[in-house]
C-alpha cells in the first residue's frame, strides 16, 4: 500500500511538473525519464535475468535509425515506424543472444560480445551513405507546437508526457514480468544457472526472451530519442559512452529492483547538470573537470551503497515488511 | 526403467566416463558408489542432459534421451537433486518450490503438489516465507528434495544427499528417500555414505575411473571384499 501510494504521488508530481517547470527544467526532466525508461529496459536483461549487456545502445541506435530513416525517406509516421525499429532491434537481440547462448558464452565474454556488436554497428552506420554516415541523419521538423502523437511531433510538453507514459508503462510491465512465470525463471537463472537447468528450466529460451524483450523495449526509447532530438550520429547513437549511461542508473539505483532504474535516473541526471552548473559558477575551466566530479560522485555512491540506493532507502523507510505489492525486488543481483 | 549403455563422456581430453552401462529397474533403489572423481556426478549430469556424451545410449522408459537438453529430460519425469543442494538462497522457500514446477509436467498440478510437499515436509511449511539461504543444511536438503518433487518426477537421482549434514539429519534424509521410494518413486542414489546406501539399495554398482568396476545387489556388494576394503574400511 505504502509503495503504491508513494508511486502515485511520484507520478502526480511528474504529471504536474510541466505546469510549473521552466523549459530548461522540463528538458532535464525529459532526460531523467528517458534514462529511467532505458535503465528499466536494460534491467530486464541484467537485473532480472543476470545477463550483462554493455552494448545496449545498439538497440537504441537501431530503433532510432530505423524509425528515422523510414520517416526521412518515405514520410512514414513515427507511430508506424516504431514497429520497424522495435522489430529490427528484437531481431538483432535475438541474433546476439542465440549466437552467444548457443555456444555457451557467459558472463564477461557475453558482455564483450555485446560491445563488439554495438561497435561493429557503429562503424557500419558511419559508412552507410544512405543514412547520412558520419555527417548524421536529420529529421525535418514542421511543427513545434500542439500534440501530434501519430507523427510524434509537437511541443516539449508533449514529448515530456510521452516519456512519462513510456516510463510508467515499462514500470508496470516490469512489475508484471517479475511476478510472472518468466520472471521466476529469470530470477532462478540469475541466481544459479546450473540449478535452474537442473530443474528443467529452458535456459536458452529464457535468456533469449530476456534479450529480445529488452532489445525491443530499448528500441522504443531509441524512437523517442530520434524524434525528440531530430538528429542522429553513429558515434552518438551507437557509442560506448551511451551504453554506460544507460546502465549507470540501474546500478546506482539498485540492480534488479523495480524502483532502482527510476531512482538512479532521478539522481544521476540532475547530478550531472548540477556539476556542470557548479563548475561553471565556480569558474573551473579545466577540460574534463565535469567528468572528474561526476566520476568521483559515482565512486562515492558505489563505495557507500554497493547494492544501490533503493535497497538502502527501502530499509530506511521500513518498507521491507511491506511486501503486499509483491514487487519481488528483494535480493537484488550482486 | 532407465537403461544406460556404454556411456562415454569427455571434459576436453579428460575422459570422465568410459563405457558405463547400468540398468535401473522400475521401483528400485539403485546405488552408485565410488571414490571422488570416479565419475558419479558426471554420470548424473549426463543422464540429466547437462553434459553431452561422446558415445553410448540413455533410454528412459524405452525413449532414447541421449543428448536431449535438460528441460526435455526433466519433463519426462526424470528429476535430480543435485550435489550441494543448489537452492536459491535469495528466494523464499515457496518461490524455490514453485520453481520446481516450471516444467510443463509439473505446472498443472503445481498447487496440489505444493500442498503435498508441505505435508511431507512440515518444516518447510513453517518457513515458507523465509529466504532459503537462512535455512539449516538439513532444511535446505529437504527444500531441494521438495523442489524436485514439484516437477512430478517418476525417478529421482540423488547426488550425495547426506553431504555436510549432521548424523541425525543424515538419518532423516535417508528415511525420507525410503518413504518416497515406498510411495512408488524409483531412486538412483549416489553416495559416499557407502554402508547406509548399500543397505538401502536393491541394486548397486561401484564406479572406478569412469567405468563400472563391480555390480550386483546391495547385499552382495556389502559382502564383497573389494568394496569392504576400499569403501567400508574393513
Amino acid at each position: 500500500m505504502k509503495q503504491s501510494l508513494a508511486l502515485l504521488l511520484l507520478l502526480a508530481a511528474f504529471a504536474a511538473a510541466p505546469l510549473v517547470a521552466s523549459p530548461y527544467l522540463l528538458s532535464v526532466l525529459v532526460v531523467v525519464l528517458y534514462y529511467a525508461y532505458l535503465g528499466q529496459a536494460w534491467n530486464i536483461m541484467m537485473g532480472f535475468a543476470g545477463q550483462l549487456s554493455l552494448g545496449h545502445t545498439l538497440y537504441v541506435g537501431l530503433g532510432a535509425y530505423a524509425s528515422a530513416a523510414l520517416f526521412v525517406r518515405f514520410g512514414v509516421p513515427a507511430a508506424i515506424g516504431l514497429w520497424a525499429g522495435v522489430l529490427v532491434a528484437m531481431l538483432a537481440g535475438a541474433a546476439v543472444g542465440s549466437l552467444s547462448f548457443r555456444f555457451g558464452l557467459k558472463g564477461v565474454y557475453f558482455a564483450l560480445l555485446t560491445i563488439a556488436f554495438a561497435e561493429f554497428t557503429r562503424i557500419l552506420f558511419q559508412h552507410l551513405p544512405g543514412l547520412g554516415g558520419t555527417g548524421g541523419l536529420f529529421l525535418p521538423v514542421a511543427e513545434r507546437s500542439g500534440v501530434h502523437l501519430l507523427t510524434l511531433r509537437g511541443s516539449p510538453a508533449m514529448f515530456y508526457y510521452v516519456a512519462l507514459a513510456m516510463t510508467a508503462g515499462i514500470f508496470l510491465l516490469c512489475r508484471f514480468l517479475l511476478a510472472s512465470p518468466i520472471g521466476y525463471r529469470w530470477r532462478a537463472l540469475r541466481e544459479d544457472q546450473e540449478a535452474a537447468q537442473a530443474l528443467g528450466i529452458n535456459i536458452f529460451r529464457s535468456k533469449l526472451a530476456a534479450v529480445t524483450l529488452s532489445a525491443g523495449l530499448t528500441a522504443l526509447g531509441g524512437v523517442f530519442f530520434a524524434f525528440y532530438y531530430n538528429a542522429l550520429f553513429p558515434d552518438q547513437a551507437f557509442g560506448m559512452p551511451r551504453s554506460i549511461e544507460i546502465i549507470l542508473g540501474p546500478i546506482v539505483g539498485g540492480l534488479g529492483t523495480l524502483f532502482g532504474p527510476i531512482l538512479g535516473a532521478i539522481i544521476l541526471t540532475p547530478l550531472g547538470e548540477t556539476i556542470t552548473w557548479a563548475t561553471e559558477a565556480l569558474g573551473f575551466k579545466a577540460a574534463g573537470i565535469k567528468q572528474l566530479f561526476y566520476g568521483l560522485s559515482l565512486l562515492a555512491i558505489i563505495k557507500f551503497l554497493p547494492d544501490g540506493v533503493w535497497p538502502r532507502l527501502k530499509r530506511l523507510l521500513r518498507w521491507d515488511a511491506d511486501n503486499d505489492d509483491g514487487d519481488g525486488d528483494e535480493g537484488a543481483a550482486r | 526403467m532407465l537403461v544406460i549403455r556404454d556411456l562415454d563422456l569427455f571434459y576436453g581430453d579428460a575422459q570422465a566416463l568410459a563405457g558405463v552401462s547400468l540398468v535401473v529397474p522400475q521401483g528400485s533403489i539403485t546405488a552408485v558408489i565410488g571414490a571422488n572423481g570416479a565419475g558419479k556426478t558426471s554420470l548424473i549430469r549426463t543422464i540429466a542432459g547437462m553434459a553431452k556424451p561422446a558415445g553410448g545410449r540413455i533410454l528412459f522408459d524405452g525413449v532414447d534421451i541421449t543428448g536431449w537438453p535438460s528441460h526435455k529430460v526433466c519433463n519426462l519425469g526424470l528429476g535430480q537433486v543435485a550435489e550441494g543442494r543448489q537452492i536459491f538462497p535469495n528466494m523464499t522457500v515457496t518461490e524455490n518450490l514453485e520453481l520446481g514446477a516450471m516444467i510443463p509436467r509439473g505446472r498443472k498440478a503445481a498447487a496440489a503438489t505444493l500442498q503435498r510437499v508441505y505435508q511431507t515436509f512440515p518444516r518447510l511449511l513453517e518457513r515458507r516465507d523465509q529466504m532459503a539461504g537462512t535455512l539449516s543444511g538439513g532444511e535446505q536438503q529437504m527444500l531441494a528434495i521438495g523442489r524436485c518433487l514439484m516437477g512430478q518426477p517418476r525417478l529421482i537421482m540423488f547426488d550425495e544427499p547426506s553431504l555436510g549434514l549432521s548424523p541425525a539429519m543424515v538419518k532423516e534424509v535417508f528415511a525420507i528417500i525410503q518413504r518416497l521410494h515406498a510411495e512408488g518413486l524409483t531412486v538412483v542414489l549416489v553416495e559416499q555414505n557407502v554402508a547406509v546406501s548399500l543397505k538401502m539399495a536393491d541394486h548397486a554398482c561401484v564406479l572406478e575411473n569412469g567405468h563400472v568396476a563391480i555390480e550386483g545387489s546391495g547385499a552382495l556388494l556389502l559382502e564383497d571384499d573389494r568394496v569392504r576394503k576400499a569403501y567400508l574400511g574393513l
